[in-house]
């Protein structure tokens, strides 16, 4: 365990994680904690409470200058047009060929000024591909050093974070943001998260975010908050049918296989992917993203082979125990014929096929 | 923490011998490791069990680990208490939470798995 390896990249709060006695892992070159006092105790916690997790990997990408805007448009697909000041979209950064770059949030901070939050293992290649095809009057900045970024969610998250601002949280509607002083720090309040729950995300510069972390944890303390890993946030955005790089998109696939028609904006004009998604809604869409239910005892899990009538016909991308309704649920690709609801399907386990069943998404949907 | 009159193997099982019977689980230290534990796949009785192959799973929230059978022989019983409290195997991994019990065919096998002592110093220094 102690080999030398390269480098992992390390969070501004690596520290505090090791402190804590958090199981470190190495996650996409990042030396990022999966779980503190445990997966499912942090998972109920976010559903019940709060947790508080540091996704400070993840990348940040800054568009500035007068055609910023035709920039933001131009390589992605959801129709940044339509933001206002302080609002967030969920998009895609898609290829040519209609294939995922990457999925990211897209913030308009002013007319001439957006904000990206992507993927951390993609920060360098979504920079890439974005300032490749910069043939604007803007300027692009890959900016993911320059923020920390820490998610507060669950029901008591706005009561929690309320305690250390002087921003009023309440009026801030899902997917807007604020810019104001958290803690004396200067952060970017976002209500947005990965985890299905009410919550923030604030981007808070890296010096500050070991003092904010423990801040936000005493904040929370009252509320029974707790430090929550990667391993809950895994199981709380499969619940919420949250879509993971990598897993459920990736170079190969397209919003319209991967259920995420509703981020593509056909009607807004010519953007990077746009001609390839024209081409394929008119063949039609061979395969698509489904979610399902385990019925049989087994756990089908990412890259497992999935059955229909005894013969192969696609693969679970992503699997496991869903806490908040005990049972074991999946999202996997099937021939487009095959995708509907309540079909019987077949998990092959170790080579054992293990019976599931489609069923409608989100698993997990909070009461309002 | 580690029982004296049990065996253990470098994959974190441990083997309890009364007689040619082995009773088998895995240690508080691979259940630490695998943090909860959501489901355990065991053979049917009836079985064979080859030393160094795997008999079962444990699997967690995030992963699955194959379980090495520490001795050759039958599966003589199951722990059917795991099939609906999976999570019992982190509350008493020495304990109630045994996985399988085994006639060994090779009694000797056993010489060869660690103290309690030599398991100690073992994931000390892993």
């Amino acid at each position: 365990m102690t080999q030398a390896v390269a480098a992992l990249r390390t969070t501004p709060l690596n520290a505090i994680h090791r402190r804590m006695g958090a199981r470190m892992v190495d996650f996409g070159g990042w030396d990022m904690p999966v779980q503190y006092s445990g997966v499912m105790e942090e998972h109920r916690a976010v559903r019940e409470r709060a947790g508080v997790f540091d996704v400070s990997h993840m990348g940040e990408i800054e568009i500035r200058g007068p055609e910023a805007l035709k920039l933001v448009e131009h390589v992605t697909t959801n129709a940044a047009s339509k933001l206002k000041t302080g609002q967030a979209q969920y998009s895609g950064l898609l290829y040519e060929h209609g294939g995922f770059v990457d999925d990211i949030l897209v913030h308009k901070v002013a007319d001439d000024h957006f904000f990206l939050c992507v993927n951390a293992a993609n920060q360098d290649k979504d920079y890439e591909h974005i300032a490749g095809d910069n043939k604007f009057d803007c300027e692009v900045e890959n900016a993911g050093s320059r923020y920390a970024q820490i998610a507060i969610q669950g029901p008591s998250a706005l009561e929690t974070l309320q305690k250390l601002t002087p921003v009023e949280l309440a009026p801030i509607r899902y997917y807007h943001f604020v810019d104001g002083m958290v803690s004396g720090a200067p952060a970017r309040i976002a209500r947005t998260g990965y985890t299905g729950e009410d919550g923030f995300e604030i981007y808070v510069p890296p010096a500050e975010a070991p003092r904010l972390w423990t801040e936000i944890v005493e904040a929370g303390a009252e509320f029974g908050i707790k430090p929550a890993g990667l391993g809950a946030r895994n199981t709380l955005r499969l619940e919420a049918k949250m879509a993971l790089y990598g897993h459920e998109i990736h170079a190969a696939i397209t919003p319209w296989e991967a259920d995420l028609a509703w981020i593509v904006k056909l009607d807004k004009g010519q953007f990077l992917g746009r001609e390839a998604l024209v081409k394929q809604k008119q063949r039609g869409v061979s395969r698509k993203l489904i979610g399902f239910e385990m019925k049989g005892r087994g756990i089908g899990r990412d890259g497992y082979e999935v059955y229909v009538d005894g013969a192969p016909a696609g693969w679970v991308t992503s699997g496991g125990p869903a806490p908040t309704l005990n049972k074991n649920i999946g999202l996997c690709y099937l021939p487009s014929a095959l995708a509907e609801i309540g079909r019987t399907i077949h998990v092959m386990v170790r080579n054992q096929p293990v019976e599931a069943v489609t069923v409608q998404t989100p698993f997990y949907k909070r009461a309002k | 923490m580690y029982p004296d009159n049990f065996r253990y193997t470098k994959e974190h099982e441990w083997v309890r011998a009364e007689g040619d019977t082995a009773t088998i689980g895995i240690t508080d230290h691979a259940q630490k490791e695998l943090g909860d534990i959501v489901y355990v796949d065991l053979p049917k009785t009836g079985a064979m069990a080859e030393r160094g192959k795997p008999i079962g799973s444990v699997e967690s929230v995030k992963a699955v680990s194959d379980v090495y059978s520490p001795v050759s022989g039958e599966v003589l019983e199951v722990n059917e208490l795991l099939a609906t409290s999976p999570e019992k195997l982190n509350e008493d991994p020495h304990g109630a939470a045994w996985l399988v019990k085994i006639r060994m065919s090779k009694p000797v096998e056993i010489e060869q798995l660690m103290s309690a002592l030599d398991y100690e110093n073992y994931i000390r220094a892993e």
